[in-house]
C-alpha cells in the first residue's frame, strides 16, 4: 500500500515539475511578443519605462493607424505579398519537379546530380552575392522585385527539393506502375497521381517559403533601393531608424507584419512541424 | 544513399554496351527535363556566380565603368587588412560560442517537449514562435530588452540587487549578448531534435531500465548516441548559418560599438555595396567560402569519432 501510494506521490511530482517547465519555457517564448503587442498599444511617450509597465496605463489603438500613414505601408505589404506568392509558387512547382526526378525517374547520372544538390546547402551564400547582384543588374532588373522572386522559379533550392524528394520515397509506388503499364506520360502520373499525393510535404514547403520570403531582408536590401519597390520588412527598418524615438509605432506596424505569419504558422503547424522532422532525418 | 529504382524498370546503368531501349530513352529526356529548372538555376544562381566571384576577386571594380585586372593584390590587401581580422574574430567567436549554446538549448528543449504529458503539442508550437517572427521584429525588440536604462533583463538584474550590464554598448558584452539573443529563436534545431528523439527506440531504454540504469545514465548512453547523427547535422548546418550572421548585426549594433560586433558578412556587405569595392570584397567572400570548407571537412573528419550510426556507414 505505501509503496504504491509513495508512487503515485511520485508520478504526480513529476508531472507538475514537466509542467512547471514546459511553462516556464512557453513564458520565455511568449513574453517578448506581449511586450511588442503591448507596446504597440502605448500612450505617447511611455515605450520606456523604469521599472517596465506591464500592463499599459491606458490603450491607443490608434497607434496603428497612425503608424500606417508615417510611411506608404499599403505599398509595402502589396510587394510583400507579390514577392512572397510568385517566389512560393515557383518555388512549390520547380522543387516538386526536380524531386520527382530524383525519387522516380531513373535517367542517367541521378545520383551525380542528387549528390551535388545536396552538396549546395553547404554553399555559403554570401559567395554569391555581388556576382547575383551584378547579374540583375545587367539584366536592367536592379532595384525591382525580380530578383527577389525570380531566382525561385528554378528549382527553390536544394532544401525543398530535398524535403518533398524524401517524402515521394516514402510512397507507394504501384499506382504510379500501373500508369507507367498504361502508357500514361511522366508529365502526367506526376501531376494526375504523384502531386495530389504529396500534399503533406508540399504544403510543408509552401509553409516555410511563405514565411521565409515574408520576413526576408537581406535580399530586398541588396537587391532594390527605391521606397516604390520595398517590403514590408525593409520598410519597417527605415520606418525604425527614422522614428526610433517612436518606439510605439514601429512595434504597431511590426504586430501588423507578424499577423499574416502567425495566421500560416497556425493554419499548418502539423505540416510545419512535419517538414522540419523529415529534413532533420537528412542525417540519418 | 541508397537509391533504389522504385518504377522496377531496368537500372540505366550501363553494363556493358548501354541498351538505349525506348523505355531508357523516354526516361533519360523526362527525367532531365524535370531537372531542367533546377539544373539552369543551378547554373545561374550558384555555380556561375560562384566562378564570377572567383575572377572579380582579382580585380578592381567598383559595380560600375571599367573591370581593372589586378591579380592577387586584393588577397594581399586583405592580409593586411585589420578590419578582415577583427570580422573573422568576432565571426568566429559568435560561431564557435553560439552553436553549441544553441544546440545545448535545443536539445533541452526538445527534451522537455518529447515529455509524455498532455497537451505537449500545444507547447510544441509555443516553442516554435520565435523562429517565425521576422527578424526585423525580432531585433527591435530584443533592443529594447537589452537596454541599459529600461530594458527588461536590466530591470530584473536591479530587482534582484546586481549592477545593470550594459548588454549593447560594451565591446566586452556586445558578442555573448547576440548569442543571448540568439538563444531564443532555435526552433529550427529543436524540431530536428525532437524528431530524433521521437525515433529512438523505447526496447532500448526500457531493456537499460531494467538492467538498473537510471534517468541520466540512460539518456547519455543511449539517447545522446543514438541521436548524434542528427546532433552532427544541426552542428555542420549551425556553424555555416552562423558564420554568415548578418542581419542581427547590421540592425542590432551596425558592427558596434569600435567594431566589436562587425561580423564577417557584414564586412563584405560594407565593403561591396557601401564602398563599392566588388573585387575586394569577392575576394573577402572566397576567404570565407574556404573558411567553411575546411570547418566542415573537419567535422566530417572529427564525426568519425563521435557519431554513432546504425548501418555503420560513414556520414553522407
Amino acid at each position: 500500500m505505501v509503496e504504491r501510494e509513495e508512487r503515485y506521490i511520485a508520478s504526480i511530482s513529476a508531472k507538475l515539475g514537466a509542467y512547471f517547465l514546459l511553462g516556464l519555457g512557453a513564458v520565455i517564448s511568449l513574453m517578448p511578443l506581449y511586450w511588442l503587442i503591448m507596446t504597440s498599444l502605448r500612450p505617447a511617450g511611455a515605450e520606456f519605462t523604469y521599472p517596465p509597465e506591464w500592463i499599459p496605463s491606458s490603450f491607443h489603438p490608434e497607434n496603428y493607424g497612425i503608424a500606417w500613414n508615417r510611411a506608404p505601408f499599403w505599398l509595402f505589404t502589396f510587394n510583400s505579398i507579390l514577392v512572397t506568392f510568385l517566389a512560393t509558387f515557383g518555388t512549390i512547382l520547380t522543387a516538386s519537379m526536380a524531386a520527382y526526378a530524383f525519387a522516380r525517374i531513373p535517367f542517367y547520372g541521378r545520383q551525380v546530380w542528387f549528390a551535388l544538390t545536396l552538396s549546395t546547402m553547404m554553399l555559403p551564400w554570401a559567395v554569391t552575392l555581388i556576382p547575383r547582384f551584378l547579374l540583375f543588374k545587367y539584366m536592367g532588373l536592379f532595384d525591382s522585385l525580380w530578383p527577389l522572386f525570380l531566382p525561385f522559379w528554378f528549382g527553390g533550392g536544394a532544401f525543398y527539393i530535398f524535403l518533398i524528394r524524401q517524402f515521394i520515397m516514402t510512397l507507394p509506388v504501384e499506382m504510379e506502375e500501373a500508369a507507367v503499364v498504361d502508357g500514361a506520360s511522366r508529365l502526367r502520373i506526376y501531376f494526375m497521381i504523384t502531386m495530389p499525393l504529396t500534399k503533406p510535404a508540399v504544403a510543408a514547403v509552401g509553409v516555410f517559403s511563405f514565411i521565409h520570403h515574408w520576413n526576408d531582408f537581406m535580399s530586398p536590401l541588396i537587391f532594390t533601393n527605391r521606397e516604390e519597390t520595398r517590403t514590408l520588412a525593409l520598410g519597417l527598418r527605415y520606418f525604425g531608424d527614422e522614428q526610433f524615438t517612436e518606439f510605439r509605432l514601429i512595434m504597431a506596424v511590426a504586430t501588423l507584419m507578424l499577423v499574416p505569419v502567425l495566421v500560416v504558422f497556425f493554419a499548418a503547424n502539423k505540416y510545419f512541424v512535419s517538414g522540419v522532422a523529415l529534413s532533420g532525418l537528412a542525417g540519418r | 544513399m541508397a537509391d533504389a529504382f522504385p518504377l522496377g524498370v531496368s537500372s540505366p546503368e550501363p553494363t556493358g554496351k548501354p541498351r538505349w531501349s525506348r523505355k531508357v530513352k523516354a526516361d533519360n529526356i523526362a527525367g532531365y527535363l524535370f531537372l531542367a529548372p533546377w539544373i539552369i538555376g543551378l547554373l545561374a544562381f550558384t555555380v556561375g556566380p560562384m566562378l564570377a566571384s572567383g575572377i572579380l576577386s582579382l580585380t578592381k571594380f567598383s559595380g560600375f565603368g571599367a573591370i581593372k585586372w589586378v591579380g592577387f593584390e586584393n588577397y594581399d590587401k586583405i592580409f593586411q587588412d585589420k578590419l578582415f581580422y577583427t570580422s573573422l574574430y568576432n565571426t568566429s567567436y559568435y560561431a564557435f560560442l553560439g552553436v553549441p549554446a544553441q544546440l545545448l538549448v535545443a536539445l533541452c528543449l526538445a527534451v522537455l517537449l518529447n515529455m509524455k504529458v498532455r497537451n505537449v503539442n500545444l507547447f510544441r508550437t509555443v516553442y516554435y514562435i520565435p523562429t517565425v517572427t521576422p527578424t526585423v521584429a525580432n531585433v527591435f525588440l530584443w533592443v529594447w530588452i537589452f537596454n541599459f536604462d529600461f530594458g527588461l533583463i536590466n530591470s530584473l538584474l536591479r530587482l534582484v540587487g546586481v549592477a545593470p550590464v550594459n548588454w549593447l554598448w560594451d565591446p566586452q558584452i556586445v558578442k555573448p549578448a547576440l548569442i543571448l539573443m540568439s538563444l531564443w529563436a532555435v526552433g529550427q534545431q529543436m524540431v530536428i531534435f525532437l524528431a530524433a528523439l521521437q525515433g529512438v527506440s523505447e526496447e532500448l531504454l526500457e531493456a537499460a531500465s531494467m538492467d538498473g540504469a537510471n534517468n541520466i545514465r540512460r539518456f547519455f548512453s543511449i539517447t545522446i548516441p543514438l541521436i548524434s547523427p542528427v546532433i552532427f547535422l544541426n552542428l555542420i548546418i549551425g556553424i555555416i548559418s552562423l558564420f554568415q550572421t548578418f542581419t542581427v548585426a547590421l540592425i542590432a549594433t551596425d558592427g558596434g560599438p569600435i567594431n566589436s560586433s562587425l561580423f564577417y558578412v557584414l564586412y563584405i556587405y560594407r565593403k561591396g555595396f557601401q564602398s563599392f569595392a566588388m573585387g575586394y570584397a569577392s575576394g573577402l567572400a572566397w576567404i570565407l567560402f574556404l573558411i567553411i570548407l575546411v570547418i566542415t571537412a573537419i567535422q566530417f573528419y572529427l564525426a568519425r569519432r563521435w557519431v554513432y550510426y546504425e548501418s555503420g556507414s560513414a556520414p553522407s
